[in-house]
């Protein structure tokens, strides 16, 4: 195998260098930086779940076919590829349905300490689960079932956005047991 | 290719499109929702029924990685679907589904396209496609490009400003009966035309296209299946596409050989053409592109005002299509040639001839 830290070929032959120029340091590479900007708008149904939090509220949005609720609401029922115009509001409680445990940091995140538990938080009256952070207790207590609920920033510093919830904390209720845990969406016609 | 009997029947047999200047109330996702399911419901098909799905799209556009992922959210990708995607105008994901018929694995398609350029800057993503080396650090933007095209066509005595504003009014005036145009008048003037500065000398705005958010459905069937889906399918006849150099320098921009070579592997001459929908991002791309595909006087151009109406990135190649396939489907024309084009100035070019029975 060619050693990749080695001169590659057609760079390592004798090149004539016209006398101008000759003493600066060869080409090897060309930097070709592209910076291109956006406006990005989110959608009307975005808009409402952002500026929801902002009153402490999280919206979901109810499919017309099945009635199957979705957080965050996106204006369509994947499922179906059907539009959906329902918004409805959700509690701030719910049950982790999934979880996992992180050793790495996250860049831009000094706050968070690790590890961290990362979860789907699945929340009372949605069919799908959402991510979020699972604190207020020991890592290795969480489990799949686990009821939680959201712990909110200050009122004063409330803003349009999902950072409004800080992390999810246990609510001491019993665990939804483990069959009964997560994504419920896709099997409701069979219950 | 042209029709032979080796290759199957395959029509276009539902078409939805939408295109405004700035799409503000909804998202794509919630766009191609809307207009995949128009499309599903006047074939009266499920996605459970569709044997392939084929999006064009650019990540460039959206300023977002694997969007058209996000897109898929609109077809109803449950239970899972058999699913492709290309980083090109819808014309070149329909050509996939095309190819997919061809081998006989499926019998319906769907095919969609949308772009959103009103987020960024368009100009400066198109000068993003080209040489990464030599050309592509000048951001040179699509327009200044197609102006050396149109200097090089004045200088050389090919065409004339007055020709250019002739088609500029063509597609305003046809744009007026477009609910899709952007840019249309009934009663547009040649002396007003005429009398518009240049922007990009010599390309005077009504010379350029009107660039526009939208989106398109196509539904593509064979043989019989597409008979049961629509009283008049407008089947595809021939469809090739063909590349001329990437390198600007080596080519003659006064021409597109790739544009001609398609036109005549789809079969364009296999008899009279009452419609061409062609994909040019200028005037001067129109007057090329009609001389490539030879158009006589008695076919009609762009009656949907084309791109000079309205211009979606990724989904005017599939718009021409839609635009000649709705007119067969509704019985107004008999065969009709789409042309979808790619790349600076006229370097990538589809031709697909649609024809009713």
């Amino acid at each position: 195998m060619t050693d990749p830290n080695s001169t590659p070929a057609s760079l390592s032959e004798e090149v004539e260098i016209p006398e101008s120029i000759s003493g600066l340091e060869p080409v090897r590479s060309v930097r070709s930086p592209i910076r291109l900007i956006y406006d990005f708008v989110p959608s009307p149904p975005v808009q409402e779940y952002l500026r929801s939090y902002k009153k402490k509220k999280i919206l979901g949005h109810r499919s017309p076919i099945d009635g199957a609720v979705f957080v965050p609401p996106r204006g369509v029922d994947p499922r179906h590829g059907v539009l959906i115009e329902e918004s409805v509001e959700l509690s701030d409680t719910g049950h982790v349905g999934n979880f996992c445990i992180t050793h790495l940091p996250i860049p831009g995140r000094d706050d968070l300490d690790t590890p961290y538990v990362s979860a789907w938080i699945h929340l009372d009256g949605a069919n799908v689960g959402f991510l979020g952070l699972v604190s207020g207790c020991e890592n290795d207590e969480v489990h799949i079932g686990m009821r939680v609920q959201a712990v909110w920033k200050e009122e004063e510093e409330l803003g349009n956005t999902a950072e409004n919830i800080l992390y999810w904390k246990p609510t001491g209720e019993p665990a939804v047991p483990i069959e009964k845990a997560g994504n419920r969406a896709w099997d409701q016609a069979d219950e | 290719m042209s029709k032979s009997n080796s290759f199957r029947d395959v029509a276009v047999v539902s078409v939805a499109s939408h295109q405004t200047k700035t799409l503000s109330e909804v998202n794509e996702v919630q766009l191609m929702a809307d207009l995949i399911s128009k499309c599903r419901k006047s074939a009266g098909v499920t996605q459970e029924e569709i044997g392939f799905t084929c999006s064009g799209s650019s990540d460039f556009l959206a300023g977002q990685a694997f969007s058209f992922v996000h897109t898929l959210d609109s077809v109803g990708a449950f239970p899972p679907i058999s699913e492709s995607h290309v980083e090109m105008d819808g014309a070149f994901a329909l050509y996939e589904a095309w190819v997919k018929l061809q081998i006989g694995e499926v019998d319906t398609a769907l095919v969609y396209s949308y772009g959103k350029p009103s987020a960024g800057s368009v100009i400066d993503v198109l000068a993003t496609q080209l040489d990464p080396y030599y050309v592509s650090p000048l951001w040179p933007d699509c327009f200044s490009l197609a102006a050396l095209q149109a200097r090089l066509l004045l200088d050389k005595g090919l065409i004339t400003l007055e020709k250019m504003a002739e088609i500029s009014m063509r597609s305003q005036k046809n744009g007026f009966n477009n609910p899709n145009a952007v840019r249309s008048s009934k009663d547009v003037s040649l002396e007003n035309l005429m009398n518009e500065p240049a922007i990009v000398d010599p390309l005077r705005a009504s010379d350029i296209a009107e660039i526009a958010d939208g989106g398109c459905a196509v539904i593509l069937a064979a043989g019989d299946k597409a008979k049961s889906f629509c009283e008049r399918p407008a089947w595809i006849k021939g469809i090739d596409h063909r590349v001329d150099s990437h390198t600007l320098g080596v080519r003659d921009l006064t021409r597109s050989p790739s544009a001609f070579l398609a036109a005549e592997k789809a079969g364009r001459n296999a008899d009279r053409l009452d419609l061409a929908e062609i994909h040019g991002m200028t005037s001067t791309q129109e007057l090329i592109l009609e001389k490539e595909f030879d158009l006589s006087e008695e076919t009609l151009v762009n009656l949907s005002g084309g791109c000079l109406a309205s211009d979606t990135m990724m989904a005017s190649g599939l718009i021409r299509i839609s635009e000649v396939a709705s007119r067969i489907i509704s019985g107004q024309v008999d065969r009709g040639l789409a042309h979808a084009t790619s790349g600076p100035c006229l370097q990538q070019n589809l031709v697909c001839i649609l024809e009713g029975e």
